[in-house]
C-alpha cells in the first residue's frame, strides 16, 4: 500500500542526496542544513508517536535540530547556481518542443488522477492508497513518475535527476524551510495562549453595542491576526471565540453559516499581505528568482485590500438579513 | 499582574513583527519567538524544545513540494521554460491578461473540487505559468525590462495564491468548511457544510473579478510602455 509516510522518506531521500552534494562541493553549511532537515523528516513519525506516549526525548532533540536549522539558514546563502549554458539549452527546446511539457504536465495530472480515482484502486481487497492524505501521496508518485519521463524525454543521465534537483533546492535555501518553521511558531503561540490574549485587546478596544463596529473588529481582527500567524485557521477560532459568537451571533443576531464562510475568507484576505504565510509569499520569491522579498506581496495586495471592502460590506450587508 | 501576565506572550509577536521589520533572517526570528513566547508563557527550555520538535515535523507536509524538483529541475536543463516561452509567443490572441485570467479561473475551479494540490508555485508557476506569461507579455513586440520581467512573475506568483485560496474555501469535503463546521459544533451550532462553502462564493467571484481586472491593467501598462519606449525614440531621431 502507498503511504504518506513513504513520500516522506522519499523526500528524506532526495534531501540526503543534496546534503552529500553539498559535502563534496565542501559547501559545509548546505550540506548540514539539508543533512538535518533530511534527519527530521525521516524520524517524523518516530518523534510524534514518542510524544504521543509521553517520551518528550525525541521531540526535544527534533526542536533542537529545528534550532540548529535556524542557526544555519543566515548562512544559506541564496546564490544562483551554476546552470547549463542558455544557448545549449535553447538547442534542446527547439529540437525537443512540446514533448518537454508531457512530463511538466504529468505532475498535476497523475496527482489528480489519484485524488480522484485513488480509492476506488485496490488489489485482492487492499486499497493500493491509503486514504490519509491521499491526494498528497499521489503528489509524490507524480513527481516519480514525471522524473521518469523527463528523464527518458531528455536522454539525461538518471543522476542529473539528483544534481537538477539540488540546483533547484539550493536557489530555495532557507525559504524552503520557512513555511514549516512558521507553523511551528502557530503551535507554540496556541499552546502559549497567544491567541486569547489578542482577542481580548480587540475587544477592549471596540464599542460592543454598535453592530457595525463589530463586523469591522470582526473582519480586521481575522486579517490583523491572519498577517500575524500567516493562516487564517489559526485566526478563526480566536476571532469566533472572541467576538463572533459572543458579540456577532448571540449578542446582534447574526447568521452563522455566512458569518464563518465570510468571516474564513476576510482571513484569507490578509494571507495575501504577510510574510509569515511564506509558502505562498517567500517560497515563490525564491522559485522566481525574484530581487526582493516583497514582491509577490506587492503584487497581490492590492487585489487582497479591494476585496476585503467588499468583503467586509458583504458580511454586514448580509449576516443580519437571511 | 495577573493582567499583565495574560500578555506576555504577546511578547513573542512582538520578536516577528521587529525581526520582519528589521530583515533579519526570518527563519532564526521566528525560532527565536516562540521561544520568548515560551519562556513569557513559564514553560521550562525541555518542553518548549519538545513543543517546538512537535510542531514542526507535524506538518512537515508543508515540505512535500520539494519532491517536484528533480523532475522539472531535469525539464529545465532541457530547456522547458524557454519552450514555453517561445510557444505562447507563437500562439495568436493570446495575451498577458487572457493567459492569466484564464489560469485563474482554472485554479478557482479546480481548487473548489478539492484538487489543490494540482498546480502550485513549484508544480505550476515556475515550470509553466512565469515562463508563459513572459512569453505573452513578450508578444508586444520589445523584450522585458529586468523590472517588467520581475513584475510579470510577481504576478503570475499572486495570481496563482488567489485562485487557490479563492476556490478552496468553497470546496466542501475537506480544509475551512470542516474547521469552520467543526467549531461551531463545539460551540452547540449545528450547520450543514453545503450551508457555509456557498456563502463563500459571493467572495470567490468578487476575487475573480478584482483580480482579472487587474490582470488587464498589468496588460495595459506593458503595452503603454512600449509605446512610451517606441515615442521616445522617435523624438530622439
Amino acid at each position: 500500500m502507498l503511504r504518506i509516510e513513504q513520500a516522506y522518506w522519499l523526500m528524506a531521500l532526495f534531501l540526503a542526496g543534496a546534503a552529500i552534494l553539498n559535502l563534496r562541493d565542501r559547501r559545509w553549511s548546505h550540506a548540514a542544513f539539508w543533512g538535518v532537515l533530511a534527519m527530521l523528516v525521516a524520524g517524523g513519525k518516530f518523534v510524534l508517536a514518542a510524544a504521543a506516549a509521553h517520551d518528550n526525548l525525541p521531540a526535544q532533540l527534533a526542536g533542537a535540530g529545528v534550532i540548529a536549522l535556524a542557526a544555519l539558514s543566515p548562512r544559506m546563502s541564496r546564490g544562483h547556481l551554476r546552470e547549463r549554458p542558455a544557448d545549449e539549452r535553447e538547442a534542446d527546446a527547439k529540437k525537443l518542443r512540446h514533448r518537454l511539457l508531457g512530463p511538466a504536465l504529468l505532475i498535476p495530472l497523475v496527482t489528480l488522477l489519484v485524488a480522484l480515482f485513488g480509492d476506488y484502486l485496490a488489489f485482492d481487497g487492499r486499497r493500493l492508497f491509503d486514504a490519509h492524505q491521499m491526494t498528497l501521496t499521489g503528489l509524490a508518485l507524480a513527481c516519480l513518475v514525471a522524473l521518469v519521463a523527463a528523464l527518458r524525454v531528455t536522454r539525461a543521465d538518471p543522476a542529473s535527476g539528483l544534481v537538477e534537483g539540488r540546483r533547484l533546492l539550493d536557489t530555495l535555501g532557507w525559504a524552503a524551510l520557512l513555511p514549516l518553521t512558521l507553523a511551528a511558531l502557530g503551535g507554540v503561540f496556541a499552546a502559549t495562549g497567544v491567541g486569547t490574549a489578542v482577542a481580548d485587546l480587540v475587544r477592549m478596544l471596540i464599542p460592543v453595542h454598535s453592530a457595525l463596529a463589530c463586523v469591522v473588529a470582526f473582519g480586521l481582527g481575522m486579517v490583523l491576526f491572519t498577517v500575524i500567524m500567516g493562516n487564517a485557521f489559526a485566526a478563526f477560532p480566536v476571532l469566533m471565540a472572541g467576538i463572533g459568537i459572543p458579540l456577532l451571533i448571540r449578542l446582534h443576531g447574526a447568521n452563522p453559516a455566512i458569518l464563518g464562510a465570510m468571516g474564513m475568507v476576510t482571513g484569507y484576505c490578509g494571507t495575501l499581505f504577510t510574510p509569515m504565510a511564506a509558502n505562498y509569499n517567500i517560497v515563490p520569491v525564491a522559485l522566481l528568482e525574484l530581487p526582493n522579498q516583497g514582491d509577490v506581496i506587492r503584487a497581490q495586495w492590492k487585489t487582497g485590500a479591494l476585496l476585503l471592502v467588499v468583503n467586509l460590506a458583504l458580511i454586514y450587508l448580509l449576516v443580519f438579513r437571511f | 499582574m495577573s493582567v499583565l501576565l495574560h500578555y506576555l506572550p504577546l511578547l513573542g509577536v512582538l520578536v516577528v513583527v521587529a525581526g520582519f521589520a528589521l530583515r533579519f533572517n526570518p527563519v532564526p526570528v521566528v525560532v527565536v519567538a516562540g521561544i520568548v513566547s515560551g519562556l513569557a508563557a513559564g514553560k521550562s527550555i525541555g518542553d518548549i524544545l519538545a513543543l517546538i520538535g512537535t510542531s514542526f515535523v507535524s506538518e512537515r507536509a508543508l515540505l512535500l513540494f520539494v519532491l517536484t524538483l528533480p523532475a522539472i529541475g531535469v525539464l529545465e536543463r532541457a530547456g522547458l521554460r524557454e519552450h514555453a516561452r517561445h510557444w505562447i509567443a507563437s500562439l495568436r490572441g493570446l495575451n498577458v491578461a487572457r493567459l492569466l485570467i484564464a489560469y485563474l479561473g482554472l485554479r478557482q475551479i479546480l481548487s473548489m473540487l478539492g484538487l489543490t494540490s494540482v498546480a502550485g508555485q513549484a508544480q505550476t508557476v515556475r515550470p509553466l505559468l512565469a515562463p508563459m506569461a513572459e512569453g505573452a507579455a513578450e508578444k508586444r513586440g520589445s523584450p522585458l525590462t529586468p523590472q517588467e520581467r520581475n513584475d510579470v512573475r510577481a504576478f503570475s506568483a499572486a495570481t496563482d495564491n488567489i485562485g487557490l485560496f479563492f476556490g478552496e474555501d468553497v470546496f466542501i469535503a475537506l480544509g475551512a468548511v470542516l474547521l469552520i463546521q467543526g467549531f461551531y459544533a463545539q460551540h452547540g451550532i449545528e450547520l450543514e457544510p453545503l450551508q457555509i462553502a456557498l456563502w463563500a462564493l459571493p467572495t470567490a467571484i468578487a476575487a475573480f473579478v478584482i483580480h482579472a481586472i487587474r490582470a488587464v491593467l498589468l496588460q495595459r501598462r506593458l503595452q503603454r510602455q512600449v509605446g512610451a519606449a517606441a515615442d521616445a525614440r522617435e523624438e530622439a531621431d
